[in-house]
């Protein structure tokens, strides 16, 4: 692959501006966030041209923003933020991406690493059992035509419902585990016959369920308001999306938007971009279809929250109230949202895409939830499994600068194939093993593609997005035991 | 049919792409070409030398133009394989016309006592898409999602 030799302006130590006359067309500039260091890898293959790109589409406002976890995706760069005015702009489904609503939720106990370290192996095995993950898997709950339709328009409430999990982690679930636009009549019968068997599955790829203790502590009083207090305290990340459902949403409407980019006479650079107008039928179907696998994904991840809280208390003779197994909160990773942002001190509505990026409100804002009014979102980011993850916090400059938003998590460097070519799984295995680091994985020559070499260092990507100000970091956690599809 | 093809010529290729995986497929005519992509996304899922021909199924697929004809094929194999668990190790292209494809596929349900998959691919995707001819022989690039 080419190395992308354009122009980046230095803002300051964190900011890289695309100049908007980089290319015609653009219709405004492009923003990325990174470190004069990371720079190097990012213009390795053409991703700052997909930023530079982005920039095209109709309605754009700001920036064509990039976090510093990008990478190369389709169309749209993965770690992509871009916000188009409702009413001149476009929707795309290539920016919020084939897995919709793919994201991560955090479950926090009362556990220290002391009492869970000897028990890890059972654990692992009991979360591999309960939780449905892995190539081809299908969910150990039945839901019925009927069922999906309500599931699409409920979301985790749905799964809430049938008794899989509390009402208060809806409350700790960015819009409350659903998206109120959501229209089954706008789904197609391929894409909810792929959505039955798969809902309540973890899936495979980068998708992950670990156990993780907490290592360091960097804000405190934010941290105690998540209900993190020690070092060695056990939390439980889960990483899923919208499985298959939302791979067939996206599919579908590619092919809508494919027609709506003629119909309505879009220029664009890349096909992949495809996109019509928001208050177009196609740009509203899309959303309400968009929403649906929104849901899906949140009724996924509530369920296999369910189903974690369950083996943790099999195995350790519990209840999950008494481990304390609160819900700290769960964001969309890939997603599209109608807000409202100040732009140029007036204020407007706009769609913001998120690709591969986290919402990053801060305090005070009317949709972060009571619990946390004070100190701002729980911004969650994954890193590989082999380094650790962060717990961070919406800021006010992020509110400011990039819509609200801000990295979701390491960002790949190596391709899987060069990942599968120089390491194997099961040496990553015995490598993870020795420190003190649990695998169970379904597929284990895949585990390599997952490794660690094969990702930026995350702790590069949350100090750039801290010191820039667009979010604040409140802990790191590191595995302990991880379950890979 | 794909040994042989492997044997004759190249059928196709797998290449990298940074979180995702794509083929270049070849054909000395179109159908061929889009017998090969079909091969080389099966041999990604599983191995294929392990499927047997079992059952068939007759598909007609219909699109914009050609390139997103075999964008939609792929789709609609993988969309079988997710929903009726279908691994596929021979396509026979029955007619092809640049915006619609009817093909017979060979192949057996998959199980997991006999087949071991490989790689989970979600969508086949526009990206970098691209289906050429050169001098008598054609050749595709096609992106997939994993």
């Amino acid at each position: 692959m080419t190395r992308w030799q354009g122009q980046l302006i230095k803002l300051d130590d964190y900011r890289w501006k695309i100049p908007e006359n980089y290319k015609t067309g653009m219709r405004v500039p492009g923003l990325i966030y990174a470190s004069k260091e990371m720079l190097e890898s990012i213009r390795d293959d053409q991703t700052p041209e997909q930023v530079a790109n982005v920039a095209f589409l109709p309605g754009i406002v700001g920036y064509s923003f990039a976090m510093p976890d990008i990478h190369w995706g389709y169309g749209f760069p993965i770690g992509g933020v871009a916000a188009m005015d409702i009413k001149d702009g476009v929707v795309s489904p290539g920016g919020v991406g084939y897995d919709i609503n793919c994201g991560v939720r955090l479950l926090r106990t009362s556990l220290s690493r002391d009492e869970v370290q000897p028990r890890i192996n059972e654990l692992i095995n009991e979360l591999f059992l309960n939780v449905p993950s892995g190539l081809g898997s299908e969910g150990k709950i039945r839901v019925s035509q009927k069922e999906m339709n309500q599931l699409m328009v409920e979301g985790a409430r749905w799964a809430v419902k049938r008794g899989l999990g509390f009402e208060e982690d809806l409350d700790a679930t960015e819009e409350g585990g659903c998206l109120s636009r959501a229209d089954p009549d706008k789904i197609s019968s391929k894409a909810t016959k792929r959505g039955m068997p798969q809902a309540g599955t973890l899936g495979s790829g980068n998708h992950f369920l670990e156990i993780q203790a907490v290592k360091e502590i960097f804000d405190h009083h934010i941290a105690s308001i998540m209900g993190i207090t020690e070092i060695g305290q056990i939390l439980i990340l889960i990483h899923t999306g919208s499985r298959g459902f939302g791979h067939e949403v996206c599919t579908d409407y590619l092919r809508v938007m494919e027609g709506a980019v003629s119909k309505y006479g879009i220029k664009l650079p890349d096909r992949q971009l495809a996109c019509a107008p928001i208050e177009s039928s196609e740009g509203k179907d899309y959303l309400a279809a968009m929403a649906c696998a929104a849901n899906y994904a949140w009724a996924n991840r509530q369920c296999i929250a369910h189903w974690v809280r369950e083996s943790f208390s099999k195995v350790l003779g519990k209840s999950p109230e008494a481990l304390n197994m609160k819900q700290i909160y769960d964001v969309a990773h890939n997603i599209a949202k109608i807000e409202e942002h100040a732009i140029d001190g007036r204020k407007l509505k706009v769609c913001v895409h998120r690709k591969g990026a986290t919402r990053a409100f801060p305090a005070g804002h009317k949709d972060v939830p009571t619990l946390y009014k004070e100190v701002g979102q729980p911004v969650l980011v994954p890193g590989d499994m082999g380094r650790c993850s962060f717990v961070a916090v919406g800021t006010q400059k992020a509110m400011d600068e990039s819509f609200g938003s801000t990295c979701h998590g390491a960002g790949r460097t190596l391709s899987r194939g060069a990942a599968k070519r120089s390491m194997k799984g099961i040496d990553i295995a015995r490598e993870l093993e020795s420190r003190g680091i649990t695998v169970k994985a379904g597929n284990i020559p895949s585990l390599a593609e997952e490794a660690s070499q094969a990702y930026k260092d995350i702790t590069e990507v949350m100090d750039v997005v801290h010191r820039a100000g667009i979010s604040k970091k409140v802990a790191m956690a590191i595995p302990i035991g991880v379950i890979k599809g | 049919m794909y040994n042989e093809l492997r044997e004759m010529k190249k059928a196709f290729e797998i290449i990298d792409h940074t979180a995702d995986v794509g083929i270049i497929a070849y054909g000395v005519d179109i159908k061929e070409l889009f017998s090969n992509a079909g091969l080389a996304l099966f041999s990604l899922i599983a191995e294929v030398a392990s499927v047997e021909e079992k059952l068939h199924l007759n598909l007609k697929v219909c699109s914009e133009d050609r390139d997103s004809l075999l964008v939609e094929w792929l789709n609609e194999l993988i969309y079988l394989f997710d929903v009726k668990h279908i691994l596929f190790s021979r396509f026979e292209i029955k007619s092809l016309t640049h915006n619609e494809l009817k093909a017979t596929c060979y192949g057996e349900e998959f199980d997991p006592m006999k087949h071991q998959l490989k790689t989970g691919i979600k969508a086949a995707t526009y990206h970098m898409l691209k289906l050429d001819k050169n001098g008598d022989s054609y050749k595709a690039q096609i992106i997939l999602d994993i």
